[in-house]
């Protein structure tokens, strides 16, 4: 018996070291490349150790290509501000969708349920003509005015906020605070947790997005970086060694904050997807 | 009490204001703008032109082979890339919560493509597929045929679908994880006094318990599958080539909206298309779980 559960044992680590390797290679790959000559690249030898250990790729990228850093500067600017927009604005409609009583409530809340089984390119199109409109098109806020909102986290704050204690904000508003004051001061900082995970999600949503940058900016100066990451790549077809070198400059920053709010992930995925 | 009830729904709406505003400027408008659009023939030159064409659009899709193309490659995508992701998903997530040591550290590593964007990731798997490359390198060790991922057409989308399993598997294995310690000590204890195996006990006892997580992650899947496009397009540099091999609905759509003159009202009728698509395929795939959880 002993013995069998030792086979079992052995075969679960087999599993999760060799699932563990097929992870890592691609990202050991990159950044190995991302340290190699050209002429190594081009050689086609494979070793995970670059011959000539060089940061001149890095150097390159940073200093021949003058838009990777506004690339960087934008997507920080976008990916900022759309989180902090989101954490108030989706907390304030999970908020008064949870507590507060006024007619057309119900309405609200089944528009917001059915708004999340839209596929994003139904709206794609209208969109482009309606930021074009607007005058919005290549402009920070066209990036950041129509995913200031989000129905998935909304619909998480109201379950949030139902399941909040009432006896803290009956007490605020017996010391005589408004609605509006007890959930800046009362309610919001409590809701930290929920909070936290909704930022990560929000951030690497916005960080990471494709197509709505893609369709919204075409000047080059405004670009964020998976769009000029995928410019990028067309300059410099064949210099895969400037290509992993840059990739692994936008992959770092996600990377710190993984590591950072790693609790918070689990939670929050645990949260949206396990009931 | 009258006054107070005004003052509440005056603070409700207040809270709600930017998200009403959201809403209704860029997806419920959109919505029934995208409706409109369907219906008509758009130019952009200079100020936009709407022209009603009734469903010439709609008819338009059944003789255009590209449209087809494009929705037998989606199609296959997801037959192949749901089912694959759910069921690696799941054992990775069986083995994660066995209670072994290092869990922490698994967990971490598993979960890295998951935060990685889709345009680092494709551009990381191209130079992996590259003719030279190291996929290549390590088929030819041990032993498999080697393949020019990028360039021939009968392979390229199957670089894309290993590609997407891998990285979206982990996601879906976190969902399952955070099931799996909901189930009762009490039912493994049970199924140990029958005697069952280990191998018994997740197939008997983990698989059906999971179900309803298993239907949510399908849908995700499903979801997610069906609206394939950053990799499409960073792979094949927007064109869906080669050959047309890695064209995906939603690409074509974008070609049509974005690329081609005059043809955004036959994107917004294929869009139209596609939402109908995902919402059949939903609405099949409930079905089919709450029969199966029927017995």
């Amino acid at each position: 018996m002993k013995k069998k559960l030792g086979i079992g044992k052995a075969f679960l680590y087999t599993i999760l070291v060799l699932y563990a390797i097929v992870t890592m290679i691609p990202f050991l790959w990159a950044l190995s490349s991302s340290f190699k000559t050209l002429e190594e690249i081009v050689s086609g030898t494979i070793s995970f150790i670059p011959k000539h250990f060089t940061l001149d790729n890095y150097k390159q990228i940073f200093i021949e290509q003058q838009m990777f850093p506004r690339w960087l500067f934008n997507s920080v600017i976008i990916a900022v501000t759309v989180t902090l927009l989101n954490l108030l604005f989706n907390s304030m409609a999970g908020y008064a969708l949870a507590r507060l009583q006024f007619p057309g409530k119900k309405s609200i809340f089944i528009i917001i349920l059915a708004v999340l089984m839209i596929p994003a390119q139904v709206t794609m199109i209208p969109n482009y003509l309606i930021l074009k409109q607007l005058g919005w098109l290549n402009s920070y806020q066209g990036m950041i005015v129509p995913t200031m909102i989000n129905a998935t986290f909304i619909f998480m704050m109201r379950q949030f906020f139902i399941n909040f204690p009432k006896e803290l904000e009956e007490a605020a508003a017996l010391d005589g605070l408004s609605r509006i004051g007890t959930f800046f001061r009362i309610v919001l900082p409590l809701a930290r947790p929920a909070l936290a995970a909704q930022a990560i999600f929000v951030f690497m949503g916005s960080w990471n997005d494709f197509m709505r940058p893609l369709i919204v900016l075409s000047d080059p100066e405004l670009f964020t970086l998976p769009l000029g990451l995928n410019s990028f790549k067309g300059q410099y077809i064949s210099y895969w060694n400037y290509i992993m070198a840059a990739s692994m400059v936008f992959t770092l920053p996600v990377l710190v904050i993984y590591i950072f709010f790693n609790r918070y992930f689990i939670k929050g995925i645990s949260f949206t997807g396990g009931k | 009490m009258k006054k107070k009830a005004w003052r509440e729904a005056g603070t409700g709406y207040l809270l709600l204001a930017p998200t009403l505003f959201v809403l209704l400027l860029f997806i419920i408008g959109p919505i029934v703008f995208a409706v409109f659009l369907a219906f008509h023939k758009v130019q952009l030159l200079g100020t936009s032109t709407f022209e009603f064409v009734g469903f010439d659009n709609f008819k338009r899709m059944a003789g255009d082979l590209r449209a087809k193309i494009a929705l037998w490659n989606t199609v296959k995508y997801v037959v192949i890339v749901v089912p694959c992701q759910t069921m690696l998903a799941l054992v990775l997530a069986a083995t994660l919560n066995a209670g072994l040591k290092g869990q922490k550290f698994f967990r971490i590593v598993y979960f890295l493509p998951t935060l990685t964007s889709s345009a680092v990731l494709t551009l990381i798997f191209m130079w992996m597929y590259n003719q030279n490359g190291l996929i290549n390198h390590l088929f030819h060790a041990i032993g498999l045929p080697t393949y020019n991922w990028l360039g021939d057409p009968k392979v390229a989308l199957n670089a894309i679908m290993m590609m997407n399993i891998w990285s979206t598997a982990p996601f879906f294995m976190v969902i399952y994880l955070a099931a799996l310690q909901d189930i009762p000590d009490s039912l493994y204890e049970a199924a140990e006094l029958d005697g069952a195996s280990a191998i018994q006990k997740f197939w008997y006892v983990t698989v059906p318990y999971l179900r309803p997580v298993t239907s949510f992650v399908v849908i995700m899947g499903l979801i997610g599958t069906f609206q394939l496009f950053d990799q499409s397009y960073i792979f094949s540099a927007g064109s869906g080539g080669p050959n047309n091999s890695t064209l995906t609905v939603v690409l074509l759509i974008y070609q049509y909206a974005f690329k081609t003159l005059g043809t955004m009202g036959y994107a917004a009728a294929l869009a139209f298309v596609l939402a109908i698509i995902i919402l059949i395929a939903t609405l099949v795939q409930r079905r089919f779980s709450k029969e199966e959880s029927l017995y």
